[in-house]
């Protein structure tokens, strides 16, 4: 990992998918001090014009499911799709309710899933090393 | 030049965290309009949580928000022990004061980042935020997980606090109230943050109460409302509470940013004061999960439980009816109140100001959604990151005056 992050820096872009907030506060708390991904590179970015990586939250509501296909259509390629939490990779406690249109590999091919509800920040760091290695393949 | 201009933001938008969806009517930079729609993160919990038994649906309702993972399954646990006349072991009453004051400590923590944030203080965010990771700890310590506790059962918790952890929560107290002043010299009296906070986003207590706006943002419009106060629940009665509020409110961001500081030492007060009155003793009223569910099945009647969240009053109705799954559950998170207050606050101000101005009624939408919006405007897009930029510009500008 540390070799790779001298390669290249990792540009991310977060979208919520109508998650409860858990995994998208650990995101963050991946990136402020106490776990640093910023260190390796990792950096949040404003649009998803500018990332590598998608990280999706969320079951994917029925809302929402034009705008995830949006959102990934608009990533420029070669990109990664990491899906955290639980309820993005099965649709978790959400999975009986009528307005999930979810899991997000239904929708979007996804490359990592990190699990957990919520995943650690480590976790979510170690799910973003994994997209790296994946993405370092693809080109 | 009278021509208005719509600006859309969101409902995918990097300053927002969560799908919510804005149309913002401009003026050059004045705002003159503004208008939201919600139901992007609308997920039928209710619908689900009125097909399955009522243990299970604790799991769910901590799932409403993950921020406050703990005042949701809160409410609907004492609406269910109401229904069922539940004795709740009072040691387990005050370990659930502690989980919610920790909370409210880690919520308030975050907001501050993110208002932060929002003004173009990354690093003051970066530094919240590395503060906050003290009260993490101390969650995962006494629970076993950082975000979503699954502290909660009907008739108690599941686990215990025992006396030798005593010592690492009152240092994670202590750690906060020596931490307050500096804090408090970030957030109240740094010129630019006052500057930029002062004046802007006004709610006056006749439109707080009008609109019957709840939490820390009526508070810092001068309405005394906390639920902890005015109908205190689990352990609350035995302990000094007091609702939080400036002592000249004038109902701006300023006084919102106030109130959410000073509770952050409210909430080390009150820990402390649970730490020390807490009595040994079972902290669940029914240890067989079998015989507990068994004893659901003959609930029948209707509850209401509440609760002071972070954000405001959490309250969840349910109505059990002698059956496995209750007949009717509804919950309504505090945002649902405050939302209303945002077209208030924002329109007449530069639109500079509005990402400051919605994130300070600390915004939390995933509680919100219970209920679809559909709402149609013309569009001309601004993106979320040009409006960021503008609010950094404008930190810049007030710098140097």
């Amino acid at each position: 990992m540390i070799k790779n992050a001298f390669k290249r820096a990792l540009w991310v872009y977060h979208i919520n998918t109508g998650g409860c907030n858990g995994c998208d506060i650990e995101i963050i708390a991946a990136l402020t001090p106490r776990y640093d991904a910023e260190r390796f590179g990792i950096k949040l970015v404003g649009s998803p014009r500018h990332a590598d990586v998608l990280l999706v939250t969320g079951p994917v509501t029925a809302k929402m499911e034009d705008k995830l296909k949006r959102v990934y259509e608009q990533t420029p390629d070669p990109k990664v799709v990491i899906a955290v939490g639980n309820c993005g990779a099965s649709t978790g406690v959400f999975h009986n309710s009528y307005s999930i249109r979810g899991p997000i590999d239904k929708i979007i091919p996804v490359d990592v899933y990190v699990p957990g509800c919520p995943p650690r920040p480590e976790a979510i760091i170690h799910g973003i090393a994994k997209a790296w290695e994946k993405l370092e393949g693809k080109k | 030049m009278s021509k208005t201009v719509n600006i859309p933001i969101g409902p995918v938008h990097p300053a927002l965290k969560e799908p919510v969806r804005f149309t913002i009517e401009v003026e050059g930079e004045k705002v003159v309009g503004a208008d939201y729609e919600v139901g992007y993160v609308h997920r039928g919990i209710e619908w689900a949580g009125m097909r399955q038994n009522p243990i299970k649906t604790i799991h769910l309702s901590e799932r409403i928000c993950g921020i406050c993972a703990f005042c949701h399954p809160l409410c609907f646990v004492q609406a269910i022990e109401e229904i069922g006349d539940v004795e709740v072991p009072e040691r387990a009453e005050y370990i659930r004061v502690i989980t919610a004051e920790l909370e409210r400590i880690h919520s308030h923590m975050l907001w501050a980042g993110v208002a932060a944030h929002e003004i173009g203080f990354d690093s003051i965010l970066n530094l919240t935020w590395n503060i906050r990771e003290k009260v993490m700890d101390i969650v995962e310590y006494i629970t076993g997980n950082r975000v979503t506790y699954g502290m909660l059962q009907i008739g108690g918790v599941r686990r215990n606090i025992t006396e030798k952890q005593y010592p690492k929560i009152r240092e994670a107290t202590q750690y906060y109230r020596e931490l307050l002043d500096k804090i408090e010299d970030v957030f109240l009296r740094d010129p630019t943050i006052r500057m930029r906070s002062r004046d802007v986003g006004i709610l006056t207590k006749k439109r707080a109460l009008e609109l019957c706006a709840v939490g820390p943002t009526a508070r810092a419009s001068g309405v005394p409302k906390d639920v902890r106060q005015d109908f205190p629940y689990i352990a609350y009665p035995d302990l000094d509470v007091k609702a939080i509020m400036p002592e000249e409110p004038i109902g701006d961001v300023y006084d919102r940013i106030f109130v959410r500081i000073r509770e952050i030492g409210q909430s080390a007060d009150i820990i402390e004061q649970c730490l020390d009155q807490m009595e040994p003793g079972p902290i669940l009223a029914e240890q067989n999960v079998a015989k507990l569910l068994a004893d659901l099945q003959n609930f029948e009647g209707e509850a209401v439980g509440r609760a002071e969240a972070p954000r405001g009053e959490v309250f969840h109705y349910v109505r059990m009816n002698k059956n496995e799954a209750p007949l009717s559950w509804k919950a309504r998170a505090p945002t649902y109140n405050n939302v209303q207050t945002w077209p208030d606050m924002i329109v007449g101000e530069e639109l500079a100001d509005v990402p400051i101005i919605v994130a300070s009624i600390d915004p939390c939408v995933s509680c919100t959604d219970r209920v679809t919006l559909i709402k149609d405007g013309k569009e001309e897009i601004v993106t979320g990151e040009q409006l960021h930029k503008l609010s950094v510009l404008k930190t810049k500008r007030v710098m140097r005056r």
